[in-house]
Formats: structure tokens, sequence, C-alpha cells
């Protein structure tokens, strides 16, 4: 028996070695000093390591109104797929509307659109609507991206709450909006928090729809900001790495912190029906 | 129960008037697309042609070689996905030390935003400075690879960093499904002598089965469309075109080509395509489960 759980232990190491692996040459590289970033040495923390990285990103680049760009962007889209998705998978829970049908299908099918096959004509929309290069243009394809997928996950969890709650709070005189705002909302927390985060996620790290709407260097969000530091000339690593480190850590954060969430908040078994 | 049905529609009308003017709306948008000329060049004098751009995409045989390409990718990140994923919570779910760290750790790949996870990748994929090659050579004393100049090479590089990506989804579905096994079954099999491998193949696995359908399913589809990673691993599907997948293909089309008609029907294609696939999957599910 404690051979087994010996050996397990030690396969689980390996992963998890090969899994922080690539994180920890992206912290090595941002701490190398300038003049010898394209090193063939595979040490984790340089000897002189410097944070001389960092502050040139924040100094000599437009990297903090690259931060509050993705920092609008993802807020917007995050409040506004979570609030409509709250209400919209309630009643796709528990009510039988005209539409109904239509609406839970649509929201499946979705799932199977190619990036490019509301892209291209949201792009030209937006083109003919002068929204290229503006926070909204971005918001609305996130959006339109986020919200099928985050009513359908909200749904799922409204279903696994027995209705016997509602009903009990409407006998004593509350009514429908009541129930649902102060008796479903707070037990469908782990669904908002995954829904959350997850309108969050995408909207934060999107690189592929923002380098198309996305034309001047101050509108840029953080991905394409880091993108131009590995353009095909001249990859700047040291800046790159740094970037990378300071967007990748809200994220890690929230991720880690919510993490315990995921289980019980993500309800994809109820996908089947 | 008219009320009822107001309350109802009230709900969801917010949600059905943004996807209405954002997706509904769009998609109608690019059915029309598919059937004209729009170009860079036809932007405004552009004209129905019919089915024309749906014939030069299927007369194309780079279509051909792509969809190949497309279907390879993936089935291999699916079946490494879910392997390692249920692997990985089998283990975690036995009483190990440092379960909940590992657990933690493990998860970070998902964490991190993908455009990271892609360019760190393909530095890790540089010939000379890359860490793959450093540790091809200096630890295991192979020679280097030339990974992003060779289009396998390329293709297998893009394929490694969605595996690393995408693994712990998989893992976190298992687990979750790993915890409703009821202990007891486990316990029947240990006194009626199951060994280890046999509790797995005949408790574990099939309990498993409908909790990672679903996600299977979806991890397909999202696989089949994940254009990110292709397109900032082979950098825009280099070299010479030759790194791609159906979306990052019809991505191309659309944005550095400027083929508007062209690919709106590619986008088409792909959508029909993964219809058919899931449509033909959750069929055969449900008959297995019948």
């Amino acid at each position: 028996m404690y051979l087994k759980k010996i050996i397990l232990f030690l396969v689980l190491c390996a992963v998890t070695v090969m899994t922080l692996y690539p994180v920890l040459t992206v912290v090595t590289v941002s701490l190398r000093p300038a003049d010898r970033l394209l090193s063939t040495s595979l040490e984790i923390i340089p000897d002189d390591a410097t944070f001389q990285n960092y502050v040139t990103l924040f100094t000599d680049r437009p990297f903090a109104r690259w931060l509050l760009n993705s920092t609008i962007v993802a807020a917007a889209v995050t409040i506004f797929a979570t609030a409509l998705a709250s209400t919209a998978g309630y009643a796709f829970s528990r009510f039988r509307f005209p539409g109904y049908k239509v609406g839970m299908s649509m929201l499946l099918i979705t799932q199977m659109f190619p990036a490019t096959m509301l892209l291209l004509p949201l792009f030209l929309m937006l083109a003919k609507l002068g929204l290229i290069n503006s926070y909204i243009g971005l918001m609305v394809v996130y959006s339109a991206t986020a919200l099928p997928f985050t009513v359908w996950q909200m749904k799922g969890y409204y279903d696994t709450i027995p209705r016997e709650l509602e009903e009990a709070a409407m006998l004593d005189g509350a009514s429908r909006f009541k129930t649902f705002y102060l008796v479903i909302l707070p037990l469908a927390a782990p669904a908002l928090v995954i829904t959350a985060l997850f309108s969050f996620l995408t909207a934060w790290s999107e690189y592929v729809v923002a380098a198309q709407v996305l034309l001047t260097e101050d509108m840029y969000t953080l991905p394409i900001g880091l993108k131009q530091f590995q353009s095909s000339m001249t990859t700047e690593w040291g800046l790159y790495a740094a970037g990378s480190i300071v967007v990748s850590i809200p994220v890690i954060i929230l991720f880690m912190k919510l993490s315990k969430w995921l289980v019980s908040g993500l309800t994809l078994g109820s996908v089947k029906g | 129960m008219n009320s009822e049905r107001n309350f109802a529609l009230w709900m969801v009308m917010p949600a059905a008037i943004v996807v209405g003017l954002v997706v509904v709306w769009p998609f109608i948008y690019n059915v029309f697309l598919s059937f004209s000329n729009m170009s860079l060049l036809h932007i405004h004098d552009w004209n129905f042609i019919g089915p024309r751009q749906y014939e030069k995409v299927f007369s194309d045989t780079a279509f051909y070689t792509v969809f190949g390409k497309t279907l390879v990718w993936t089935v291999l990140n699916v079946f490494f996905h879910v392997t390692i994923g249920v692997a990985l919570a089998v283990i975690l779910h036995e009483n190990i030390p440092g379960r909940r760290m590992f657990r933690t750790l493990l998860i970070l790949p998902w964490a991190i935003p993908a455009v990271v996870t892609a360019l760190t990748w393909r530095g890790m994929f540089h010939y000379e400075y890359g860490a793959v090659n450093l540790i091809l050579s200096k630890v295991f004393h192979q020679t280097p690879i030339q990974w992003l100049n060779d289009p396998i090479g390329t293709f297998a590089a893009c394929v490694i960093t969605n595996v690393w990506l995408g693994f712990p989804f998989m893992m976190v579905v298992a687990l979750g499904g790993l915890q409703s096994i009821p202990k007891e079954l486990y316990e029947a099999a240990m006194i009626d002598g199951a060994s280890a491998w046999q509790r797995f193949k005949t408790i574990t696995l099939p309990m498993l089965v409908p909790v990672l359908t679903p996600a299977v399913i979806l991890g397909f589809v999202w696989t089949f469309n994940k254009v990110d990673i292709v397109w900032l691993v082979s950098n825009g599907g280099e070299p010479a075109d030759q790194t791609h997948i159906l979306v990052s293909y019809v991505y191309r089309a659309a944005f550095n080509l400027y083929r508007y008609g062209y690919a709106a029907a590619g986008s088409m294609i792909i959508f029909l395509l993964l219809v058919l696939f899931s449509v033909t999957l959750m069929r055969k599910t449900r008959e297995k489960a019948a």
C-alpha cells in the first residue's frame, strides 16, 4: 500500500514539475538583465536578477494604458454578461414560454459557431457604425461570445435548486421577482461566481478579436500589447516575460481563490438535459 | 398564469434583445455575405452571386488538407485531455499527502491567459534558445528539433501547447464525477477480490462516462474551433501557411486576405460540419445509454 502511494506521489510530482516549468521560465526571463535575455542556461533565478524589465514596462511603454483598457473592457463584459445570464437563465430553468425551445437550441448551436462566424459580420457592422478601435466595439463582440454559454451555465445550476423553495417563499407572500432576488440568487452564488470568472477570463485574455478591432497603440488591450513585444523582427523577451507575469497574476489569484467553487459551480453534467 | 408568463418574458427580454442584436443578426448577415462577392475591392458595390463562394471553398485543395489537419488536431487534443485529465483525477482522488496543493498547482494552465500560454510556448520552441531544445540536448543528449521551421514540427508544437493548456478542465470535470461515486461500491469490489485495474474498469470508468460525455462533446467542439493557440504558436500559419486548422484558415481569408464572401462561406461550412458531428455524436451516446 505504501509503495503504491509513493509511486503515485512521485508521478504527481513529475507531472506538476512539467506543468509548472513553462511558468517558471517566464519568471526567469522576466528577471534577467537586458544584456543577456537570450541565454542557454537552465537556471530558475538568475544570479544577477533585476526588476528592470518591470520598471521599463511601466515607464517606457504604454503598458499602464493597456492595463486600464483591459480592465475597463473585462469589467464591463463581466457585469453585463453575468447580470443578463442570471435572469435569462432563471427563466429558462423555471418557465416554458413562447420561444423557449428555439432559445434553448440556439444557446447550444452558438457553441458551434467558429470565431469568424460572428466576428466578420460584427467587424463589418462596427466599421459601418464607426465603432472600430473603441471599447464599445470590443465589448459588443465579447458579449456575443460570452452570453450564450453563461445563460446555459446559469440555467443548469438553477435546475439543481428545488422548486419547493420558491413555492414556500411565494406562499409567504413574496412576489415572483422578490423570490428570485432574495431566495434563489443567493443560492446560485457558486454558479454566479463561475459565470463571472469565465466572462472575465474571456475578455481579459482574448487576442483574435482584439487584433482586428483595435487599431492604435493607445487602445490596445494587454494581449495585443504582449504580442507587440514578440514581433517577427526582434523579440523583446524581457519585456514580454515581465508583461506576461503582470497579465497573469490577477487571473491566477482569482482562479485559485475560486477554484473550490469550480467543481460545484460547473454544471456541465446537466448539459444532457 | 398570465402573470407567470409575463414574468418569464421580462426575465428573458434583456438577454434576448442583446443576443438578437449581437448573435442572431450577425449570423443572418453572415449567411447573406456567404452568397455575395464582398471583399476589400467590392466593399460597397458587392452583389449576390449565389453559391459560388461555396463552390470555391470546396474546389480548393487546401481546404481538404486543412480539414484533415483539423480532425487530427481535434482528436489528438481531446484524447490527451481526457486521458491525462482522468488519470490525474484518479490519482488525486487517492489519499496522497499534499493532494490539495497538487490539485491547485495542476489547475494553473487553465488559469493562465491563452495568449500568454501560446506566446510562451512559442518561445520555448525556439531552435537555439528555447527551453524544449535546451532540455532535449542538455538533459537527454538528443539533437535539437527544428520545431517552428517545419510544418510537422509546428503542428506538434501547437498540439503540445494545447494539451498543456486543456487537461486541467477535464481533470476538474472528472474529479467532480469521482466524488459522486459511492464508496460502498469499491468496498464491495474489494471484498470480492477485484484488482485495482478491475475496479477502475468496472466501477470508475462506467460511472465517469455520463459525466465526461458532455464535457467531451463540448471539448471536441471547442478544440475544433480553437483558433488562438494555432494562430499564435504558428505566428499566423507559418511556415508558408502550412499550419492551419479550418478556423485559422478562414480567419486569415477574412482579415489578412480580405476575402469576406469566401470567409463567410467558410464559416458556414465549419458550422454545418460541427452540427453534423455533434448531432451524430449525441445520437450515438444516447443509443449507448439506452
